[in-house]
């Protein structure tokens, strides 16, 4: 972004990148996936990359508002700094706390999930889609993020993003408003489960494998751990797999 | 004819109106023991609210046994409840069936679907006392709902049966009493139901006849009376509070926390950001957070008396079904139980919410509200808009902010959050290291 803005470019969107996409080691293939589509689309876009910080989501989930807000206001004094309009994100959370709660300390922009902008690229036939390719005719099973959909009502989009590919897609027992969580919202990403039966990521991957699906779509960072955890937990890595909607559509187009 | 009846009916009416009157007083009390909050905005889409979700019972149709049995006593309850407009009435003035000669056949049709009714209501609490007490349905079994919970649950359900057969059995006397001739009663058309239950009252005397007519009468009255005024210490109050309860319903997106306006004064005032609000501190720093229901908004609390503690909420929880201690009904039924608490002890002199107790601590614990994954499922749940996490992220600030007492792991992530503004301990020169991969293969 600094560098554009110091050549007087202004982007398009400004895709947020957000802490998991940065440094979680799977995740990051979702970052690049996700690059990967917009260069070859060629949208005009920006990163923060070292001048962005966490949106605090996880603090203020976990109660602490003041270092919530301070990451808050730190981000909100770069973005506008940089009179950013739109922001796309692919993090449910990252979507969630810029969208609704920025606006109260002073940030106000567009802000899309990056199944709602891959949804519009694909109608908007700007995607080549390559009919299938290694998906071509698998069962396909969408997790719901809590912070996409009901947080949010995000339903469609991402599946739409599936059905676009050659693949069956399959409804789990609980899906869209009584979609179950993944185990990891309300920060409790950060820290170990209270003592109970189960753990939510286990209860949730065995619904998922349940489907009969090859592969789990998730549309989060924090799912996708979660998820695959779980699956490696049910000894089941060699056969499902758990992967981001950027990068099932990345697949597909060859990138 | 005695003016007796009609002087003991006004009594009646009074005293039951009387303890009403007291009893809607000790509520709103209790209910604006929370923190004043304004929702007065879009009322149009606050009438929707209340007209779909209230009146028009939508989120009870995501089960839909439940809510077919559901519906049942709920226009029965709206419609016979026409009939007592006549049974206050008669009761005033004498009368018997007032408006029978005013309708003339349409009165036997509306005794007819009044009857209907009756018999649907009847049909659906026999059916929701098996599915709680022999079908045992999870929901209705968990530890919050033992000893009164449960009591209360089927204590409704036993009265509405019973008044339902109050109905009929007045219905089925009164009309053999009509048949035998009896100048006070009037012979209607066929009623379909009550005729069943006829047989079982023609062999009585036209005296044991009358006596029982007017039993009958005078128990369906006075028990719709009584029952008003017990409503009023039960779940059952989700009846009348539903319909506040959805007009005050959160409108914003359910992923989207309150902002708290006096951190941002003082984050602000850190980071050397000029602020609107003059910098002088406010009189009297409240506490941040919430600890007890005073510090809780009163919609809150108004959440809590309309909670009719159906479980749909707890059965959606993600931690509650995996065996975490957490259940949002039990949030909503602690909150009352402390408003109630507080209440009581206000009006007999007490200290009230100085009592040394909390909810938080001595109703709630720790370990319940961080089991929370704030994935909204309770609150996609409520049939009435009814949101738990509300209160439990309220709870959780409270205990970040002025105890301190967040898990250790919260804690670290915490700190790495304030170093290196990641909840992973990486360097913030690092966040663009992923690109350099893409580059690679953009060079290839």
């Amino acid at each position: 972004m600094a560098e554009m803005a110091a050549n007087s470019q202004t982007p398009e969107v400004l895709f947020w990148v957000g802490c998991a996409g940065s440094f979680d080691e799977r995740y990051k293939a979702v970052t690049q996936a996700f690059v990967k589509i917009l260069n070859k689309v060629g949208v005009s876009f920006a990163v923060l990359g070292p001048e962005e910080a966490c949106t605090g989501d996880p603090a203020r989930r976990a109660g602490n508002e003041f270092l919530f807000q301070m990451q808050a206001v730190a981000n909100i004094q770069v973005m506008n700094g940089y009179a950013v309009k739109k922001v796309v994100t692919a993090c449910p959370h990252c979507f969630n706390t810029i969208k609704n709660e920025y606006p109260a300390l002073g940030g106000n922009y567009e802000v899309i999930h990056h199944s709602e902008f891959l949804q519009q690229l694909i109608n908007e036939g700007k995607v080549t889609l390559q009919g299938g390719g290694e998906f071509k005719g698998k069962k396909i099973t969408f997790h719901d993020s809590c912070y996409l959909g009901r947080a949010n009502g995000v339903y469609d989009a991402p599946r739409e993003v599936i059905k676009a590919l050659d693949v069956e897609l399959v409804e789990m027992k609980r899906c869209r408003t009584k979609g179950l969580c993944c185990g990891a919202g309300g920060a409790q990403m950060f820290k170990e489960p209270e003592a109970g039966k189960k753990d939510i990521n286990i209860e949730r991957t065995e619904e998922a494998l349940a489907t009969g699906a090859s592969t789990i779509a998730v549309g989060c960072p924090f799912c996708l751990t979660m998820m695959t955890d779980g699956v490696k937990n049910k000894n089941r890595e060699a056969d499902v797999q758990v992967v981001d909607l950027a990068e099932l559509l990345a697949k597909d187009m060859g990138i | 004819m005695s003016i007796l009846p009609q002087l003991a009916f006004v009594l009646i009416l009074g005293v039951a109106g009387f303890i009403l009157s007291k009893r809607i007083q000790f509520l709103r009390r209790n209910i604006l023991l929370g923190k004043a909050e304004t929702r007065n905005d879009q009322p149009e889409n606050r009438w929707k609210a209340m007209f779909l979700v209230a009146l028009g019972q939508q989120k009870m149709f995501k089960r839909w046994v439940p809510a077919f049995l559901h519906l049942l006593i709920y226009v029965g309850f709206l419609v016979i409840n026409l009939e007592v407009l006549e049974f206050v009435l008669d009761g005033l003035l004498g009368t018997h069936r007032l408006f029978a000669p005013l309708l003339g056949g349409v009165y036997t049709v509306a005794i007819n679907v009044f009857e209907f009714l009756a018999v649907a209501v009847l049909v659906s609490c026999v059916a929701f006392l098996v599915r709680r007490n022999v079908m045992k349905v999870e929901r209705f079994t968990k530890p919050e709902l033992k000893g009164w919970a449960a009591l209360d649950a089927n204590l409704i359900l036993v009265i509405e049966i019973i008044l339902m057969f109050a109905i009929l059995t007045m219905n089925a006397t009164d009309q053999i009493l009509a048949g035998r001739g009896d100048a006070h009663y009037l012979v209607l058309g066929p009623l379909f139901f009550s005729s069943f239950l006829q047989p079982l009252f023609e062999s009585l005397s036209t005296g044991a006849l009358v006596a029982l007519e007017r039993v009958a009468w005078w128990f369906h009255i006075v028990g719709i009376l009584a029952f008003a005024v017990y409503v009023t210490y039960s779940k059952h109050l989700h009846i009348f509070l539903a319909f506040p309860n959805t007009w005050y319903s959160n409108l914003k997106p359910k992923g989207e926390m309150v902002n708290m306006p006096e951190v941002t004064q003082e984050v602000n005032m850190m980071l050397g950001i000029p602020t609107e609000t003059p910098a002088e501190a406010p009189a009297e720093i409240g506490r941040f957070g919430a600890k007890d229901i005073n510090d809780l908004s009163w919609v809150n609390v108004l959440n809590a008396y309309s909670c009719t503690e159906c479980g749909r909420c707890t059965s959606e929880c993600p931690a509650n079904l995996t065996g975490k201690k957490l259940s949002p009904r039990k949030i909503m039924m602690d909150v009352r139980d402390r408003a109630e608490e507080v209440g009581k002890s206000i009006d007999v002199g007490g200290p009230g919410l100085a009592d040394g107790k909390s909810l938080l601590g001595d109703y709630i614990s720790k370990e319940e509200i961080n089991a929370c994954t704030s994935c909204n499922g309770c609150v996609e749940a409520c049939p009435i808009n009814i949101d738990p996490l509300s209160i439990i992220l309220q709870m959780r600030r409270y205990v970040a902010m002025e105890e301190s007492g967040t898990p250790a792991q919260w804690n670290s992530m915490f700190q790495n959050m304030e170093t290196s503004f990641s909840p992973w301990k990486f360097s913030p020169s690092d966040r663009f290291n992923w690109s350099e991969k893409v580059k690679e293969e953009e060079i290839k």
